[in-house]
């Protein structure tokens, strides 16, 4: 294969790429110019913040039920073989907060807000109702885009709560289905290592987790072309993209948290 | 009641000119708009005197829905200028050209009502937006131009609840809520059964003489061009093939323009 074989291949796959973070920077400038500006959209935000935080509490309070449960029947048989059984409740608490936590909220939410923003972008826009807000002289990118991408923000952080709780109570009842162990037990030896450097980087971590969802499922849905087909493509790229972004984004901050909080 | 909305009018227009003192309420001079390789308009020129009624006809895909997005700014021309009540509005700032918007209401081809909103939020929508109407107040504005267009009884309904029909009525009414001196309408009776169609006409024509406002009618419906025209435009590749009374238009020897009207009764 020579170089003149590589390059309109490369050009095919770069250049479109290259062109979406373009598109999706500007995107970004016009959405942070919009969010700034007076009037603010308290009304809409409110809506959006039950929309997007209420509706998914259940599912969110779910998947952390869940992880709590898996982690405690996994780390409960591998500290057996290397006898730190004692450990076990550390090792469930550490786990939700520091990472299972913030990660499974964001790929849940993910699933269900950000399809459900680029599906309901995506469907505005080829009705022309986008257009119609435009015509009215509201700024859509305000109205619709600032409104979501900020209510994802604020909700991602209060549901990673709700998952890192119902984790921490389920790999408890886990457990205590198991052996003995008292929920008094438990909290006190769980959260004997856990420190305020522990959660504000989970916490942090929840918050670019919120902005990556609620931006990318804003931006695919705005720019959704060619009917219903165009936006169930917007629908599932919403997803991808964001959940991708939330794992790579993930890897990125863990490496920055373990730079600026862990002591030396 | 519309206090608020005339003030910020008032206001705009110190701002930034677009006083239109007795000057057409649309002109378009030598517009292009090109998408791709497709040039959709290639220089037309085009007025809307005040209170006056211009219907644009044309075959499919001639760019009549086009032009009327580039008038209120939803799409940027390639070339060319438009004025709206004066203002050149090509290349304003967006606080700017919403404050033109305000004057001019949009109906869409297919209503586009926003479809998380009942009929009486949707009519409310650019009242709550633009005006500081109490709710009372707000309310009552909204089931007044709800009933002009016979939609009041269907207040708490969805969109996805109401015929095609009836979607017309209610985009008719949002266009009309701030009480634009300009109204755009891009195909108003598309879709529509003869009796819809002409009660859709009907209330437009009232509307026209009770409000005097300016209209550009994108349609194919010859019933509609009959009763609310004062001239008629015809577009056809790209450009103005025809313009003048319907009497005149008629009369034009261009074949395209004989042959499409003679199709079109």
């Amino acid at each position: 294969m020579t170089a003149k074989d590589v390059v309109p291949g490369a050009k095919t796959l770069f250049l479109p790429v290259c062109e979406w973070f373009g598109e999706l920077g500007v995107f970004c400038g016009r959405l942070v110019r919009a969010a700034v500006t007076p009037p603010y959209e308290g009304r809409e935000l409110l809506r959006q913040m039950d929309e997007i935080g209420t509706k998914s509490l259940p599912l969110v309070a779910l998947a952390g039920a869940a992880i709590g449960v898996v982690l405690s029947l996994h780390t409960r048989d591998s500290l057996i073989r290397f006898g730190a059984r004692s450990l076990l409740p550390t090792l469930i608490i550490l786990s939700v907060i520091k990472e299972s936590g913030p990660i499974i909220t964001a790929l849940v939410v993910s699933g269900r807000v950000g399809a459900g923003i680029g599906a309901e972008l995506g469907s505005m826009k080829v009705t022309e109702q986008i257009d119609a807000i435009e015509a009215s002289a509201v700024n859509p990118i305000k109205f619709l885009a600032a409104t979501r991408v900020l209510a994802c923000v604020l909700m991602l952080p209060l549901l990673t709560i709700v998952a890192d709780f119902c984790g921490i109570m389920m790999g408890w009842v886990a457990n205590r289905l198991v052996e003995p162990m008292s929920f008094k037990y438990y909290i006190k030896e769980g959260f004997e290592l856990v420190e305020f450097s522990d959660l504000l980087p989970a916490t942090l971590k929840a918050l670019v987790f919120g902005l990556l969802i609620g931006l990318v499922g804003c931006f695919q849905g705005m720019r959704t072309k060619g009917g219903t087909e165009g936006v169930g493509r917007s629908a599932t790229s919403a997803v991808v993209i964001s959940s991708l972004f939330v794992i790579l984004a993930d890897v990125v901050l863990v490496r920055l948290i373990i730079l600026l909080f862990q002591k030396q | 009641m519309m206090e608020t909305e005339k003030e910020l009018g008032d206001d705009g227009d110190k701002n930034g000119g677009g006083n239109n003192n007795g000057g057409p309420a649309v002109r378009v001079k030598a517009l292009r708009k090109s998408f791709g390789q497709q040039t959709v308009l290639d220089g037309v020129d085009l007025e809307v005197k005040r209170g006056e009624t211009v219907t644009v006809l044309g075959r499919s895909g001639t760019g009549k829905s086009v032009l009327l997005k580039l008038i209120i700014g939803l799409q940027k021309p390639d070339a060319g200028s438009i004025e709206v009540r004066g203002e050149e509005v090509t290349n304003l700032p967006l606080d700017r050209l919403n404050e033109i918007r305000k004057k001019v209401g949009f109906l869409f081809q297919h209503a586009a009502l926003y479809d998380s909103l009942t009929v009486e939020e949707n009519v409310a929508f650019p009242l709550r937006r633009h005006t500081e109407m109490a709710d009372d107040e707000r309310k009552d504005r909204v089931r007044e131009l709800l009933q002009r267009v016979g939609m009041e009884k269907d207040l708490e309904k969805l969109p996805a609840d109401i015929s095609g029909g009836m979607k017309k009525r209610v985009g008719l009414a949002r266009a009309l809520a701030l009480d634009p001196e300009i109204i755009l309408l891009d195909e108003p009776t598309a879709g529509l059964d003869p009796i819809t169609a002409r009660e859709i006409i009907e209330l437009i024509a009232g509307m026209q003489q009770e409000r005097q406002v300016s209209a550009l009618l994108v349609t194919h419906d010859m019933r509609s061009v009959e009763a609310l025209a004062d001239r008629v435009a015809l577009l056809d590749a790209g450009n103005i093939k025809a313009e003048g009374t319907l009497e005149e238009v008629r009369k034009s020897d261009d074949p395209f323009v004989s042959e499409f009207l003679q199709e079109s009764f």
